[in-house]
């Protein structure tokens, strides 16, 4: 964050002099475009050397383990594209597992349970979102506190106990496969969830928006942008995607507890990089965070299948979050050192790994 | 506040500081701090007045402190470290496997190499962030993966346990001089030295210069790629340091040693008053958060509220700080106005 300005004013140039290129390297030189290529050869390369990843029941396995992530990169996306963070998404998952698991046991429906959860989340969202936007706090430090806050609450209420008599009907749907298939049901919700997300980004003023606050936010607040009214209805939507993937976590295990999905939030926020979009705000594309996702599910499931211990994806997962980032401005770096030869090289950034 | 003392009356000296400390951030957390522990020996004596309560008191934050004024150095710049958890925990295992592979290796040693250690994996992120200008947040995650990571696949489901570990050494997480607990004075010591530097040096100074404005550092013409370089090293020895501590405190280490801290240390750091925008707080006030957040954690079962709503009070705790911090700031600015206005 030290370095806000000159990476700022790298990006902006280099939005501009984009123009200047034809059309099929702006198109396919693209961080998002790096990331699917390596989602499809990882995917591949497994398909080929690790012995049963080819089957259809890996996929199952896959997408019901990662659509938490999936659902939450969503909103994360966007936030993140305006420059700001939510870091307290794992904390809602697990309040809003609690909040249902509590209902449930009170002698609630579940249906009126999982309503009552996803309030909870918009409360919260809109508790981030009021702090950010009105009170004029910095994200990073509202939501390390709501992170623990929600966390918090969740614990509080159920202790170490859980709840785990959910009707059977909304289990089974949970881990349910669409008929014909290994895809779980959960990609129904996840794939209109995205189509919204995408035109919404892509395709309104609102989205275009997101995008004008993350570049800049006085020039979007002067060309009509409503930037703290956008802000807090993003960290609202974030509140209210996070109950409703953690009311489908406690339906998938079955179980509510205080602990559930600790640490999520941080996976999040890696796919969400890892796919392409900078925590300066403004720039990124949803493809690429699914696409990220994705690849950290499946590199996560195939070196299961292939015996390594689950371990080894902690460190590829962080080593490719250094990768991404750092090769985007070792090739920032490279392109101004080819343009502008009179320089001298800067060693260190080549020497750093 | 110097622009003050060229229109008020002069005020002896004393007078001054007294005033200034009452005005000072820090003290608010010193008072709710006292709040907490007297709150809680008025309930149940023991909290302060037995060897076990008052030992607990001193012994108990002394880890988290280290390593929150490590977190302090580097926010102070304007940047966070999210790996600390992980070094501290590598360096604890660490700590650990020297006693086991290098039978009757000096404690020192140990202390030393584990300390360098945290300060070469501080170096890695610190090289990430200062070189190839990308933002601190997204490095030191992707490390703290990593390290935990290296954690892991090192110690698998293994432990380093007490009885692997010289007596010597674990006598020092529980050994006291005159009252004091020994890590406690190491860990006042590390604290007054930094404060003393981040107050009084050139090169503290310049830590935050950074971290009020960057790009204006650089024009000035500091060093912030070497400064902001030395911070993250600070902050990874300290991280080792306090890994050391740990191995010593309790005995026992696994893959999972300081899993979730990095969360409190930032969290020290902004109770204390350290903006999480940069430029702004003391590793005094760093130091006094992560007290105050192990003493609330010891305290609400003592009060009768069961320690699962911990995480909530600290919830509350950090929102609060920073609301406080941001009406300070407003109610300056507003008086900083004024005070132009009128002249």
């Amino acid at each position: 964050m030290t370095t806000a300005t000159p990476a700022a004013s790298t990006a902006s140039v280099r939005t501009t002099r984009d123009f200047d290129k034809p059309l099929w390297r702006r198109l396919l030189l693209t961080r998002e475009t790096a990331i699917v290529a390596l989602l499809l050869f990882v995917v591949i390369v497994s398909a080929v050397t690790v012995k049963g990843f080819a089957q259809p029941i890996t996929v199952n396995y896959l997408l019901l383990d990662i659509a938490p992530i999936l659902l939450i990169a969503l909103p994360m996306t966007l936030v993140m594209i305006t420059g700001e963070i939510d870091l307290s998404v794992g904390s809602m998952v697990g309040l809003a597992s609690v909040v249902t698991g509590v209902a449930v046991e009170a002698g609630m429906p579940f249906e009126a349970a999982a309503l009552l959860a996803l309030f909870v989340g918009v409360v919260g969202g809109a508790v981030n979102g009021f702090l950010v936007t009105v009170v004029g706090l910095p994200s990073l430090a509202v939501t390390i506190g709501t992170l623990a806050l929600f966390r918090g609450l969740a614990v509080g209420l159920l202790g170490t106990t859980a709840v785990t008599d959910f009707p059977e009907a909304w289990t089974a749907l949970a881990k349910a496969k669409i008929a014909g298939t290994t895809i779980p049901y959960i990609t129904v919700p996840f794939l209109i969830l995205l189509a919204i997300f995408a035109i919404v980004l892509h395709f309104t003023p609102f989205g275009r928006g997101i995008y004008a606050i993350g570049l800049s936010k006085d020039a979007a607040r002067f060309s009509g942008v409503h930037v703290e009214r956008t802000k807090f209805i993003l960290f609202v939507v974030a509140g209210l995607v996070s109950a409703f993937a953690g009311i489908y976590y406690t339906l998938r295990f079955g179980s509510a507890r205080g602990d559930n999905a600790t640490g999520l939030e941080l996976q999040v926020i890696a796919a969400v990089v890892l796919g392409g979009v900078s925590v300066f705000g403004g720039r990124g594309q949803l493809y690429g965070v699914v696409a990220a996702a994705l690849l950290i599910g499946t590199l996560s499931s195939a070196l299961r299948l292939a015996n390594v211990t689950s371990d080894v994806i902690n460190i590829i997962t962080g080593v490719l979050l250094v990768l991404s980032v750092v090769a985007a401005s070792v090739l920032a770096w490279l392109q101004k050192a080819r343009t502008r030869p009179a320089r001298p090289p800067h060693p260190a950034a080549v020497t750093a790994p | 506040m110097s622009f003050a003392s060229t229109t008020r009356i002069p005020v002896s000296g004393l007078t001054k500081h007294i005033g200034a400390l009452g005005k000072a951030r820090e003290f608010g957390i010193l008072v709710a701090l006292a709040l907490v522990v007297t709150a809680a020996t008025a309930k149940n004596p023991a909290f302060l007045f037995s060897p076990d309560g008052w030992r607990d008191l001193l012994l108990t934050p002394s880890i988290l402190v280290l390593v929150a004024v490590g977190q302090a150095f580097v926010i102070i710049t304007r940047n966070v470290d999210l790996s600390v958890g992980s070094v501290m925990g590598l360096s604890a295992y660490l700590t650990g496997r020297l006693f086991i592979d290098v039978p009757g290796i000096p404690i020192p040693v140990v202390v030393v190499l584990a300390v360098l250690f945290g300060a070469v994996l501080g170096l890695i992120n610190g090289a990430l962030v200062a070189f190839a200008r990308v933002p601190a947040m997204v490095i030191t995650l992707g490390t703290l993966y990593a390290y935990r990571g290296i954690n892991v696949m090192w110690a698998g489901s293994s432990r380093v346990n007490a009885s692997d570990m010289p007596r010597e050494f674990l006598a020092l997480g529980t050994g006291q001089i005159l009252w004091i607990p020994v890590l406690s004075i190491v860990a006042v010591l590390v604290l007054a030295a930094a404060a003393w530097y981040m107050r009084n040096t050139r090169g503290g100074r310049e830590y935050y210069a950074i971290g009020s404005d960057p790009a204006a550092a650089e024009l000035y013409g500091l060093a912030v790629t070497r400064r902001v370089l030395t911070a993250f090293i600070l902050s990874g020895a300290l991280a080792g340091l306090a890994g050391v501590f740990y191995a010593a405190r309790y005995g026992s280490v696994s893959s999972q040693a300081g899993a979730g801290w990095e969360l409190d240390a930032v969290g020290a750091a902004v109770i204390g008053g350290v903006a999480i925008t940069g430029g702004v707080g003391t590793v005094w006030g760093a130091a006094i958060g992560a007290v105050l957040l192990m003493t609330i954690n010891r305290a609400l079962p003592i009060l009768g509220i069961p320690d699962f709503w911990q995480r909530a009070v600290v919830g509350v705790l950090i929102i609060g700080a920073i609301v406080l911090d941001r009406w300070l700031a407003v109610r300056q600015r507003q008086r900083l106005i004024e005070a132009r206005d009128e002249s």
